[in-house]
């Protein structure tokens, strides 16, 4: 009994130390970049390439990011960038959402073949369809302006729709019907019934789109060309391009942007994921 | 208070599967009406018809008079308490109850009355702002009740509500629920497979099997004078014998099985004149099989050795089970006799009180 009692727990204890050290290391594989980054941006220009490198630099120079945010327009990049997301995101969730209503709770022919075709689309590669849409938006006169960035958007993404129609397949239609009884309309069902309880969902779509819009570099690249309408992924881009005395890129100064603009990405995600472990548990039903 | 009609209502689904065929049934102002029956047999489908959530494919429902086939449920003014009671969970309880009203745009003031005053009759007033997690079953039940009434529709429809619920806790809510319906005095319509619940609690009972209306009668009427086998074994507990037998006549006309043998009284002769040397099932409710030694008169049969198989003693009664070759046999007996495993006892039935069945059709013959 007193070898059993006491094995036990020291075996639990072996596990738990050996799984920790693993997720410990592998997790320091992924965080490194992130650190360096961290570390170059407070870095002089040599001590980037200072061999062997150090981790935490002598002097903290804390002018790289008044300087990453005065070489380029850093305040009219990050509004920019903001009202794009924003209008992205926006858009997005109630298209995407809208559909997916549509994909869960109406029945009418051919609703599943349209599904697959909406679902098929995400196996175009972005590449293929870029000439073409350029055309178009060149057309349109939509060539720099916001419209070809935040315009595709408000007609949903196949991949929210599939997650989110996943999703709403799980809340029980017992409420759309009581709902229906109480008297409302399919619009007011999908506006204050579903929508509420889907939360959990539409926060990772969310941080998704938030993610892709605030982060999306190609697409700004190919249809903005004014300077001031620039988003913070191109004003990262020219800051590599800017040349000073010797002809070097600015690495520590490169660096503290990039820190900037990743603060509100890891901001947007922990918001984000108090909503998931909230949104798990939804009772009301029976259980 | 509305009238409830139904004109020969068939449901068929996408795949071919009938769910209700050709039902008739009036449901007149008032009336609390139960539709009971083994699941699978429509008796959920006809409900969702009537509330307008699950499409008529032929025949017409009429609500007052009126055909309300092409009306979407919010404008059939009828209110349902769901079996899973459907609570919206990001609401509190008030909101929940409220949430009809708002959408028929009531003034404010009326709406926290309504509500108030059904979460006083349901005994829910401490909960009004929590949200139905934070709820036990009986409660959201109660809630699911209270979001019902606060709309003082025509119609109140329930589907099952009470399944969920342990037993006592059941008993306890139909009691509340015939309450309920003394006090609003208006029409409901309640779904369920419990036969008790529907000998309790409707004053119509309609017995659905297959999708098919057996029969529509008051309970006791149903309890008393069955229609057909099906009906006759469904209501009552523990459920009517069926004795597979034949009809013989030499001199006198007797019902003749493995276990019994007695003459078959007078009045019933003449409907089973057809019958001699058939086989006939002899239906006989657990209460009507008596102790000889207990009773005499001659609505009794002659007394039959039988041995006891199981007893199962329930505090205010006992039940006795025999069997022969093919299956159970139930008697009810008082407490005050205890019984073992394999004694034998000498039975009566009461023979006003027996029934036979076509032993094909399951008709009722006498």
């Amino acid at each position: 009994m007193s070898t059993l009692s006491r094995t036990k727990p020291m075996v639990g204890a072996l596990r738990f130390g050996i799984s920790y050290f693993f997720l410990v290391a592998v997790s320091l594989v992924f965080l490194t970049p992130l650190l360096w980054m961290i570390s170059s941006s407070l870095q002089s220009l040599e001590g980037v390439f200072r061999v062997p490198f150090h981790w935490i630099p002598e002097n903290l120079q804390w002018q790289n990011y008044r300087d990453a945010m005065t070489l380029i327009p850093f305040a009219r990049y990050v509004l920019n960038t903001t009202v794009i997301s924003i209008a992205i995101i926006a858009g997005g969730v109630f298209s995407s959402t809208l559909v997916a209503y549509g994909f869960s709770r109406f029945r009418f022919r051919g609703r599943d073949k349209l599904f697959g075709l909406c679902i098929a689309t995400m196996m175009l590669p972005g590449q293929v369809t870029m000439i073409p849409l350029y055309v178009l938006f060149a057309r349109l006169g939509w060539i720099d302006t916001y419209l070809p960035l935040i315009v595709p958007a408000l007609f949903g993404s196949p991949f929210y729709i599939f997650l989110l129609r996943q999703f709403f397949l799980s809340i029980p239609y017992e409420y759309d019907e009581a709902a229906l009884l109480d008297g409302a309309s399919r619009f007011r069902i999908y506006w204050q019934i579903i929508l509420p309880l889907a939360r959990p969902a539409i926060a990772t779509v969310v941080v998704f789109s938030f993610m892709g819009a605030w982060n999306d570099f190609f697409n700004p690249l190919i249809y903005i060309n004014s300077f001031e309408k620039a988003t913070l992924t191109l004003g990262l881009n020219s800051l590599k391009a800017q040349i000073i005395g010797a002809g070097q890129t600015q690495w520590h100064v490169l660096m503290a942007a990039s820190v900037l603009v990743l603060i509100p990405n890891v901001l947007v995600f922990f918001l984000a994921q108090r909503q998931f472990i909230k949104g798990i548990n939804v009772g009301g039903l029976r259980g | 208070m509305a009238s409830v009609e139904l004109k020969n209502v068939t449901k068929v689904y996408d795949n071919q599967v009938v769910a209700v065929k050709e039902a008739s049934l009036e449901i007149k102002d008032r009336e609390f009406a139960v539709l009971v029956g083994p699941s699978g047999c429509g008796k959920s489908t006809l409900l969702r018809m009537i509330a307008g959530l699950e499409e008529i494919s032929e025949g017409e429902i009429l609500i007052d008079g009126k055909t309300v086939n092409d009306v979407p449920p919010k404008n059939r003014d009828i209110a349902m308490v769901f079996q899973n009671y459907a609570l919206y969970p990001h609401m509190t309880v008030f909101d929940n109850m409220a949430f009809g009203l708002k959408l028929r745009h009531l003034p404010k003031t009326e709406i926290k009355q309504r509500v108030m005053e059904a979460a006083e009759i349901l005994h829910i007033k401490d909960y009004l702002d929590r949200k139905p997690k934070a709820l036990s079953g009986g409660q959201r039940q109660r809630v699911a009740v209270g979001r019902a009434i606060v709309r003082k529709p025509k119609v109140f429809l329930f589907d099952e509500p009470l399944s969920n619920l342990d037993a006592k806790l059941r008993v306890q809510m139909r009691i509340e629920i015939n309450r309920l319906y003394n006090r609003l005095n208006t029409t409901m319509i309640y779904v369920t497979h419990d036969q008790v619940e529907a000998m309790t609690m409707g004053t119509k009972i309609v017995v659905l099997k297959d999708g098919v209306i057996q029969q529509v009668d008051s309970p006791l009427n149903l309890y008393n004078n069955p229609v057909n086998q099906f009906v006759a074994g469904f209501m009552g507990s523990p459920a009517m014998n069926f004795i597979c037998g034949e009809i013989q006549q030499n001199g006198d006309v007797q019902f003749i099985s493995e276990l019994l043998k007695f003459e078959i009284p007078e009045p019933v002769l003449n409907k089973l004149k057809d019958y001699n040397r058939k086989s006939i099932l002899l239906g006989v409710r657990p209460e009507n099989v008596l102790l000889a030694n207990s009773v005499s008169g001659d609505i009794y049969s002659v007394p039959q050795k039988i041995a006891v198989d199981v007893v199962e003693p329930i505090g205010n009664e006992i039940f006795l089970y025999f069997r022969d070759s093919k299956q159970n046999y139930c008697m009810r007996m008082p407490p005050e006799h205890i019984y073992a495993c394999g004694d034998t006892i000498e039975v009566v039935l009461n023979l006003s009180k027996i029934y036979f069945f076509d032993s094909e059709t399951g008709y009722r013959l006498a």
